[in-house]
């Protein structure tokens, strides 16, 4: 049904084209690329939020707000995204389709130009990125950094991932830390900014009803600005296959909380040397990844040991992750049960029943997300920033075919690295 | 409404979004509409009865009837046990994901999936038709459900609102929270939900609406085949003696597990007429209330710029269930303070009157807000079903829109928003005192 093209506005520029009839509004995306580092990952993450503010034609918010209105209530916001070692910053910005406005105004054309102005053309003093803008995003993103304690199911995935990969980059949280975001000047973000600029590697992603060419003509034109980066690529996430001491290490801690949370990371072995990401979606449905799956039916729906328990994996650095809300007193019980299914998957019992309800599950999930511009501009950006290249619209398909052995297969080389528990 | 005969298919189309419904009313009173989208591989179907937590006193055959807080959302907990199991688990079987929620005037059952979608109308269609209790049933949901209360009374949003709520209203049942108490609970019986589903659950008094890839014809037989032939009585509803438009008490605070004070503040404005009329209304109020407090509004810019809210500051208007109110909320560190800007903004605004360019900039705003809805299948038809249960067509906005004035707006600002009637809800962090 949709038809996508990909090239590359200019060398290390790219863009992905789907073309659809299907939406009332047409969206784009323009995303820098930068190897996530512990030094700079604040300032990368405060950057689109200090952009937004200001440009040299629209100075302040109300001004954006504005213009955007104008535009028939369109949209142009900052985007952070973690993507393994990788963080992606950028604007994502969506608007009502010509074909259905009076007059019908060139929405895409009007607002890439706001977007051009949000990412190149900021409003400054002194060269620098301004220092209220600078000083206030700063104290609404020291802020977030502080809530994430409030979600108290993510906070202790956020711990886990922090305790495992001590050492490794991708302890480094999507927003950075609090201490690394206090430091920030204008003059370094400033810094931050120039250097982003030059040399990230930049994905552009459309979704909408124009025609490829003239998508491609209107961001060429838009964000002639960007020069051309020949070298640029995308940086590398490093994959340990196996955890690096033995036995798991475990970690405890404790909050005012009435339900403990008990996360569990692995590393997924050699399955990693050459991912078949297929294998790993139906794997992961099948393990904890879903209301049909082994940790859902067993740990919670038949010992209820657990408030809820999913497992999800992170491609990029082969790392899976099982979350769960526990009584502190059934911690063990829970931990064993969450141990024992992955061991049964080792020794192959997996039934045919459970690999097509992952299948349909896996399947349904692919394309809902394809009914839906914004998971659209998810799933081709997760895919362009991918090792091992993978067709989104080929998911479906080779989805069908992954067989129980390959699962089992897969499953053979994944390890426990490390326990995190958060109790009162 | 005009456009619905019994049994005859009528297709409305919508020439500025370039869209068409098809809908029939069945013999039995249902109205059946179908919201063809070709292209999406998702389906979305959605059966929902004009009957929520605030309806809670009705008269049939001349007879007025009182029953507990919490029976709707009890009702839509236990509509999902049938005599040979769970739908919930039928549903999800099949491939659907099915789910259900219940507000203050209504209760709805809905599901998407890919494939299987007539299978899984029926499944849908049949478990909310046929009711099945028991005892035994019933007093292991009050543990559930009394678990369910006891974690959203932890919910500072959900203490939030019903402090604003109880502090608006002495008499109007919006005050009490759509699940009820653990007490009030404790008094329904299988026989209150045999009775109350008789009542509300008949074909006439509910909607039903799908979107997707679908064939109207199909829909329309499938809901003849699977529903109850015969209609029900229409039940009066009562939400009490009427209200003055002064509040009951002018504030209410709480302390409990925020990170920074939350507030939420409102006036009560007098009960929409129904109809068309209420449609405008509705778009009239909310472009009102994004010029006042909106993103690109003045009185926003400053408080943001001043670091007194964040992007969570929003405001809405909220009607039904013989009420109407507005209310304007979000974090901050100086409740009053945002609370009297708010204030002083809306004399200005009655004073003076909208900005003409805000208010053409607003307006082209909604326009485009009404047209990305449409890419949302929960929105399209919670939004038609919403409208039908109300007297009208909420697919009209964008032509309702074009007609709506600056006058319109003043009028709103004048008439509906009385500063000095104003109550405040806030929740502050523990100890911060």
């Amino acid at each position: 049904m949709n038809t996508v093209t990909t090239g590359e506005l200019t060398p290390g520029i790219s863009l992905t084209c789907v073309s659809s009839e299907k939406f009332k509004t047409g969206c784009f995306s323009v995303n820098l690329v930068t190897g996530l580092d512990r030094e700079s990952a604040s300032a990368t993450a405060l950057l689109p939020r200090v952009l937004r503010r200001g440009t040299e034609k629209l100075q302040d918010i109300e001004k954006i707000a504005a213009a955007l209105d104008e535009l028939y209530g369109s949209y142009s916001e900052p985007v952070i995204r973690k993507k393994g070692e990788m963080q992606c910053i950028g604007f994502f910005a969506d608007f009502p389709d010509r074909r259905h406005l009076p007059g019908g105004v060139d929405t895409l054309k009007e607002v890439a130009a706001i977007t051009r102005d949000l990412l190149l053309a900021p409003d400054t003093q002194g060269g620098c990125l301004r220092t209220d803008y600078t000083a206030s995003e700063k104290t609404n993103l020291i802020d977030d950094i502080r809530a994430s304690i409030n979600d108290k199911r993510g906070y202790a995935i956020d711990r886990l991932i922090e305790e495992m990969c001590a050492g490794e980059v991708y302890a480094v949280q999507k927003l950075g830390s609090e201490s690394e975001a206090e430091a920030i000047t204008p003059q370094s973000l400033t810094q931050r900014y120039k250097d982003l600029i030059a040399g990230s590697a930049v994905k552009f992603f459309y979704c909408g009803s124009e025609e490829p060419s003239r998508v491609s003509a209107a961001l060429g034109e838009a964000f002639s600005g960007l020069a051309p980066r020949p070298g640029a690529t995308i940086p590398p996430t490093s994959v340990l296959l196996a955890p690096p001491v033995s036995p798991p290490r475990r970690f405890t801690e404790s909050l005012d909380v009435t339900q403990g949370k008990l996360t569990v990371g692995f590393r997924l072995g050699a399955a990693m040397e050459s991912p078949d990401y297929n294998t790993m979606t139906i794997f992961n449905a099948i393990y904890g990844g879903s209301v049909t799956s082994k940790l859902f039916l067993n740990v919670r729906e038949r010992l209820s040991l657990c408030y809820y328990a999913s497992s999800f994996i992170d491609k990029h650095k082969g790392i899976m992750l099982v979350s769960s809300g526990v009584e502190f007193a059934n911690f063990d019980k829970a931990l064993d049960e969450i141990l024992a299914q992955l061991d049964n998957i080792k020794k192959g019992d997996v039934s045919e029943a459970e690999l097509l309800a992952a299948k349909r599950i896996a399947v349904t999930g692919v394309k809902s997300a394809m009914d839906r511009p914004s998971g659209l501009e998810e799933l081709y950006f997760d895919s362009s920033v991918s090792a091992v290249h993978y067709d989104p619209e080929k998911l479906c398909e080779n989805i069908e075919a992954v067989t129980i052995d390959d699962v089992v297969e897969f499953a053979s080389g994944i390890e426990t690295d490390s326990i995190y528990c958060l109790r009162d | 409404m005009d456009f619905y005969v019994i049994n005859q298919m009528t297709i409305k189309e919508y020439e500025m979004i370039g869209e068409k419904v098809f809908s029939l009313v069945l013999p039995n009173g249902l109205p059946v509409f179908v919201y063809p989208k070709a292209g999406f591989h998702r389906k979305y179907a959605f059966f929902a009865t004009d009957y929520g937590g605030a309806d809670r006193r009705f008269q049939l055959s001349g007879k007025w009837n009182d029953t507990p807080e919490g029976v709707a959302h009890f009702l839509e907990h236990k509509m999902f046990d049938t005599e040979e199991g769970n739908a919930l688990a039928l549903l999800s079987e099949n491939g659907a994901s099915p789910n259900a929620f219940t507000s203050n005037d209504m209760t709805a059952y809905h599901f998407t999936c890919i494939d299987n979608f007539r299978e899984n109308l029926e499944t849908l269609l049949s478990f909310v038709s046929v009711p099945y209790f028991t005892q035994e049933s019933v007093e292991k949901e009050q543990g559930i459900i009394g678990q369910e209360i006891r974690m959203v009374e932890d919910d500072p949003e959900h203490c939030l609102y019903y402090g604003l709520l109880k502090a608006l209203y002495k008499h109007n049942p919006l005050r009490d929270s759509v699940a009820g108490t653990v007490e009030s609970i404790a008094n329904i019986t299988a026989e209150t939900l045999y009775g109350c589903h008789k009542i509300f659950y008949n074909p006439s008094n509910m909607a039903l609406c799908v979107a997707g890839d679908l064939q109207p014809e199909e829909i329309f037989e499938t809901a003849e085949k699977i529903l109850p032939k015969e209609r029900g009585e229409s039940p009066l509803r009562d939400y009490g003696p009427e209200e003055t438009m002064q509040p009951e008490s002018m504030s209410f605070t709480a302390a409990m597990e925020v990170s920074r004070p939350i507030f939420l503040a409102g006036c009560k404005t007098r009960p929409l007429p129904g109809g068309r009329a209420n449609l405008r209304a509705e778009l009239v109020n909310a472009i009102a209330l994004d010029i006042l407090a909106g993103h690109s509004s003045p009185l926003f810019v400053r408080l943001y710029g001043d670091g007194l809210v964040s992007t969570d500051f929003s405001s809405s208007f909220e009607s039904g269930s013989g009420a109407a109110f507005t209310v304007f909320g979000g974090e901050t560190n100086e409740p009053e303070r945002v609370f009297d800007e708010i204030k002083d903004e809306i004399r200005k605004l009655a004073s003076r009157g909208p900005d003409r360019g805000l208010f053409d900039r607003i307006k082209k705003a909604a326009l485009g807000g009404h047209i990305r809805m449409l890419n949302s299948f929960e929105a399209i038809c919670g939004s038609l079903v919403g409208s039908y249960f109300r007297g009208y067509d909420a697919l009209e906005s964008t032509e309702v829109l074009a007609t709506v004035e600056p006058e319109d707006v003043l009028a709103f600002y004048r008439d509906s928003l009385s500063p000095d009637d104003m109550a405040i809800s806030i929740i502050t962090p523990k100890g911060e005192f």
